[in-house]
C-alpha cells in the first residue's frame, strides 16, 4: 500500500486486498438555517473493514450525529442537504442508489444503535414485537417464527427471563436493559456494519461497562464493522482501533489508537487529551481549551481551530490545512503537524487565567 | 452518631471548623395510589440516613449512579425539600428549624449551581437581572457599589465580558451560561456552594475551563463546595474529600486519596473499575469487576446491606445485619461493608 492510498483511505495497518466494507469520501452535508449556511460535514473521508472498529471523536457541533444519520440514510431533508461526496457500501454509492434499494439496506446490512433507548423505541408497543418487527419485513417470516427470533434475540443480548419480558413495555425496562433491547434489534438481520452513536452516554458507568462488552462481544461474533460515535475519550481509548478526531465538521486528525493517544498531531487532539481529568490522576490544575467551538454559520477563515490553539500563527489564520500524513497512517489536518507530533511546535499563545481567550505570548514580559 | 473522622495521613482540613454538620438525613417520598382518595402505599426511601460534615475551605464530593439520592441530598442541604428525619447545623446554628429573616440570613450562606444550564437560567431575563436577582431578594445585601457595578464585577470574575450584561442566555454557550448561573451563585458571597453536576452537560473541553474556574474562586474566597457528580474522574479532581452513595445511603466516605487508592467498599471498587482510562495501553491491563444487573428500586431496598444483591462478597450476614459506615480494622477510611477490604488494583497508578 502506498502513502497516497493511506491518505485518502485513512486506514493505518490495513490488510491488502481487503476490500472496504465502507468508503466515504469527500461527504459535504449542509444545513440551511435562519442565521445562514451551516456546513455541518465539510469533507470527510474514511473507510471501514469488517471486524474493525472506527471511533468518530468530536464535541457537539464537530458534525459526528450528522455523519452517521447520512450514512444511515435518515438525515432530516430539508433542512439538511448532502452537496456533496461518496458514501460506499461494498463498492456501491449509496447517495446515488434508488431509495428502494437504499431501503434494502438500511437496518439490515448497516444497522444504528441510539443514544436515547426511551426515546427510539415505540412506547405503545411491546418490545418482543418490536423486535420481532425486523423479521417479519425483511424476510417475511410469520408472526410466531418471528416471536421465537426476537426471544432469541433478547436472550443473546443477555434480558433476563427474554421469555417472559418479550411481552413487556419499554418503560418497564431499565435504562441499560432498554440499551440491550436496542442493540438486540440492530444486530437481528446480522448486518455488516454496525453504527453506534453515543451508545452509552445515558447511562451509568457500571451499566456502561456491560452494554460496551457486549456491543465488542456481538462485534466479534458476527465480525461487524463498528461505527462508535462518542465525545468519551475513555471509552475510546477501550475499544477503537482508529480514531477520526472531528471539529466543526472537519476531521482534524485521524489515526490507529495507539498514535492518536500516545503521540497526538494536532494542537486539537492534544488539548483535550490534557484537558480530562483523569481517574488514575488526582493532577493540579486542568489544561483547559480555552474559547469556544465556532458557530458553523460564521466559521473563522483558515483552519476551525485557530482561535482556540496555542500554537495558531498569520498562516493559520488566513490558510486552511489540508488532512496530510504526519507518520505512517497517521493524519492531521495542521499546517505544523510535524513540530506538533515531535512535540516542538512553538507556542504562541497561552490561554487567559479564566479560560476564556488567549494572550500572546509575545506581548509578555519574558520570564 | 460520631463523625470523627480517623487521624488521616495528610488532612490539610483537619483543624478548620465545621461549616455544615449533616447527621442522619432521612427523605421518603411516598408513593400513593388512588384518585380521590390517596392511600400511601410504600415510600421511596431517596436519602435514608446520610452524615458528614463539610470543612471551611474543603470540597467534599458526592458519586453515585442515577436514582442513589445524590440531588435529593442537594436540594435537602437547601432545604428545597424538607427532611423527614436528621438535622444540618450551618455553623453551629440548626438550618432545619430556623425561620423568616433567620433562614433567609442562612440562606444567603448556601447556595446552588445546577446541572442544566439551559434550564435554569429564565430565558426572558437578561443577564444583569438574573445575576441581580439575588439582591433583589435579599435587599439587605445590596452591594456598595451598585447593584449593575456589582454585576459587572460578577461577569468579570467568571471570565465572561462585562459588556454583555444585557444579553439573554440564549445568546451565551453552554459553558458560558454555566458560568453565569455561579456568578449568580456567588453574588451573595456565600460559604458553601453547592454543585449539582455542574460540569455533566458541558464539552469536555468547556469542561475543564469551569472546573478551573471552580478552583480559582475556592482559594480566592476560601468557599467550601459541595460536589455533586456521577462522573468519578471529575470528582476524584476536585475533591478533598468524596463520599460514594448507594441507595439513599453513603456506602464509603474518606479522602480523595483513600477511596481512589485504595477502595474498600465494594461497591466503589467496582464502580472504579468500571470506569474507563483514556489510554489504549492499559487496555486489558486493569482488574476489571463488572456488576451484574442494576440497582435496586428504591422503594424496596434490599435488607441488611443494600448493595448485597450485587456484590460478589455478598455473605449470610449481609442479609440480616445493616452494616453501619465506620472506620474498620487497618482501613482509616470509613466504609459501610462488613467484608471490606482495600482494593488498591482496581486504578493502576498512572506514570
Amino acid at each position: 500500500m502506498t502513502e497516497s492510498q493511506t491518505s485518502t483511505g485513512l486506514t493505518p495497518g490495513t490488510r491488502p486486498g481487503d476490500a472496504p466494507l465502507l468508503e466515504v469520501k469527500d461527504l459535504q452535508v449542509e444545513f440551511r438555517t435562519k442565521a445562514g449556511v451551516a456546513k455541518a460535514i465539510n469533507g470527510l473521508n474514511f473507510t471501514l473493514h469488517a471486524g474493525e472498529t472506527l471511533a468518530i471523536l468530536g464535541e457537539s457541533g464537530s458534525g459526528k450525529s450528522v455523519t452517521a444519520q447520512t450514512i444511515m440514510g435518515i438525515l432530516d431533508m430539508p433542512p439538511g442537504k448532502i452537496a456533496g461526496g461518496e458514501i460506499r457500501y461494498r463498492g456501491e454509492d449509496l447517495l446515488s442508489m434508488p431509495e428502494e434499494s437504499r431501503r434494502r439496506l438500511r437496518g439490515v446490512k448497516i444497522a444504528m444503535i441510539f443514544q436515547d433507548a426511551l426515546s427510539s423505541l415505540n412506547p405503545v408497543l411491546p418490545v418482543g414485537w418490536q423486535i420481532a418487527e425486523m423479521f417479519r419485513v425483511h424476510r417475511g417470516l410469520k408472526r410466531k417464527e418471528a416471536k421465537v427470533k426476537a426471544v432469541e434475540m433478547m436472550q443473546r443480548v443477555g434480558i433476563p427471563g427474554a421469555e417472559e419480558r418479550a411481552g413487556d413495555f419499554p418503560h418497564q425496562f431499565s435504562g441499560g436493559m432498554r440499551q440491550r433491547i436496542m442493540i438486540a434489534m440492530a444486530i437481528a438481520l446480522d448486518p455488516d456494519v454496525l453504527i453506534a452513536d453515543e451508545p452509552t452516554t445515558a447511562l451509568d458507568v457500571t451499566v456502561q461497562a456491560q452494554v460496551m462488552r457486549l456491543l465488542k462481544d456481538l462485534q466479534t461474533e458476527f465480525n461487524m464493522g463498528l461505527i462508535l460515535i462518542t465525545h468519551d475519550l475513555g471509552v475510546v481509548a477501550d475499544v477503537a482501533d482508529k480514531i477520526a478526531v472531528m471539529y466543526s465538521g472537519r476531521v482534524m486528525e485521524a489515526a490507529d489508537v495507539y498514535e492518536i493517544y500516545g503521540k497526538p498531531g494536532h494542537p486539537y487532539t492534544q488539548g483535550l487529551l490534557n484537558s480530562i481529568p483523569r481517574i488514575d490522576d488526582e493532577g493540579g490544575r486542568l489544561r483547559a481549551i480555552s474559547g469556544l467551538p465556532p458557530s458553523l454559520t460564521d466559521m473563522p477563515p483558515g483552519c476551525p481551530f485557530n482561535p482556540r490553539c496555542e500554537f495558531a500563527t498569520d498562516r493559520c489564520r488566513t490558510e486552511r490545512p489540508e488532512l496530510r500524513p504526519v507518520a505512517d497512517g497517521h493524519l492531521s489536518a495542521c499546517h505544523y503537524a510535524e513540530d506538533v507530533y515531535a512535540g516542538t511546535a512553538t507556542r504562541t499563545r497561552r490561554p487567559s487565567p479564566t479560560g476564556a481567550g488567549m494572550i500572546d505570548v509575545s506581548e509578555e514580559a519574558p520570564q | 452518631m460520631s463523625l470523627s473522622v480517623p487521624a488521616a495521613a495528610a488532612d490539610p482540613f483537619a483543624d478548620k471548623p465545621s461549616v455544615l454538620e449533616v447527621d442522619g438525613l432521612v427523605k421518603h417520598f411516598p408513593i400513593t395510589q388512588g384518585i380521590v382518595f390517596q392511600r400511601k402505599v410504600g415510600a421511596v426511601k431517596a436519602v435514608d440516613g446520610v452524615s458528614f460534615n463539610l470543612r471551611e475551605g474543603e470540597t467534599l464530593g458526592i458519586v453515585g449512579e442515577s436514582g442513589c439520592g445524590k440531588s435529593t441530598l442537594a436540594k435537602l442541604l437547601m432545604r428545597l425539600e424538607e427532611p423527614d428525619a436528621g438535622s444540618v447545623k450551618f455553623r453551629g446554628e440548626d438550618f432545619l428549624s430556623v425561620k423568616g429573616d433567620e433562614l433567609r440570613r442562612l440562606r444567603r450562606k448556601i447556595q446552588i449551581i445546577f446541572q442544566d444550564p439551559y434550564t435554569s437560567l429564565n430565558p426572558r431575563m437578561s443577564v444583569g437581572d438574573i445575576i441581580a436577582e439575588p439582591f433583589k431578594l435579599h435587599p439587605e445585601e445590596k452591594p456598595k457599589q451598585g447593584i449593575r457595578n456589582r454585576v459587572k464585577e460578577l461577569l468579570d470574575l467568571v471570565g465572561l465580558n462585562p459588556e454583555h450584561i444585557n444579553r439573554y442566555p440564549h445568546q451565551f454557550s453552554g459553558g458560558q451560561r454555566q458560568r453565569i448561573g455561579i456568578a449568580r451563585g456567588l453574588a451573595l458571597n456565600p460559604d458553601v456552594i453547592i454543585c449539582d453536576e455542574p460540569v455533566s452537560a458541558l464539552d469536555v473541553s468547556v469542561q475543564a475551563q469551569v472546573m478551573n474556574l471552580l478552583d480559582d474562586l475556592q482559594k480566592e474566597f476560601g468557599l467550601s463546595y459541595i460536589f455533586i457528580a456521577h462522573d468519578l474522574s471529575v470528582v476524584r479532581h476536585i475533591s478533598d474529600r468524596v463520599g460514594v452513595m448507594y441507595l439513599g445511603k453513603l456506602a464509603e466516605l474518606g479522602t480523595q486519596d483513600e477511596i481512589y487508592s485504595g477502595p474498600a467498599h465494594p461497591y466503589t471498587q467496582a464502580l472504579l473499575s468500571a470506569v474507563p482510562l483514556p489510554d489504549p495501553t492499559l487496555r486489558g491491563a486493569r482488574e476489571q469487576i463488572v456488576l451484574q444487573g442494576d440497582p435496586p428500586n428504591p422503594a424496596n431496598p434490599p435488607s441488611g446491606c443494600r448493595f448485597r444483591t450485587r456484590c460478589w462478597k455478598a455473605t449470610e450476614i449481609c442479609a440480616t445485619q445493616e452494616p453501619e459506615l465506620i472506620s474498620r480494622g487497618q482501613i482509616t477510611q470509613l466504609s459501610a461493608c462488613h467484608h471490606a477490604e482495600q482494593n488498591e488494583k482496581v486504578i493502576p497508578a498512572h506514570g
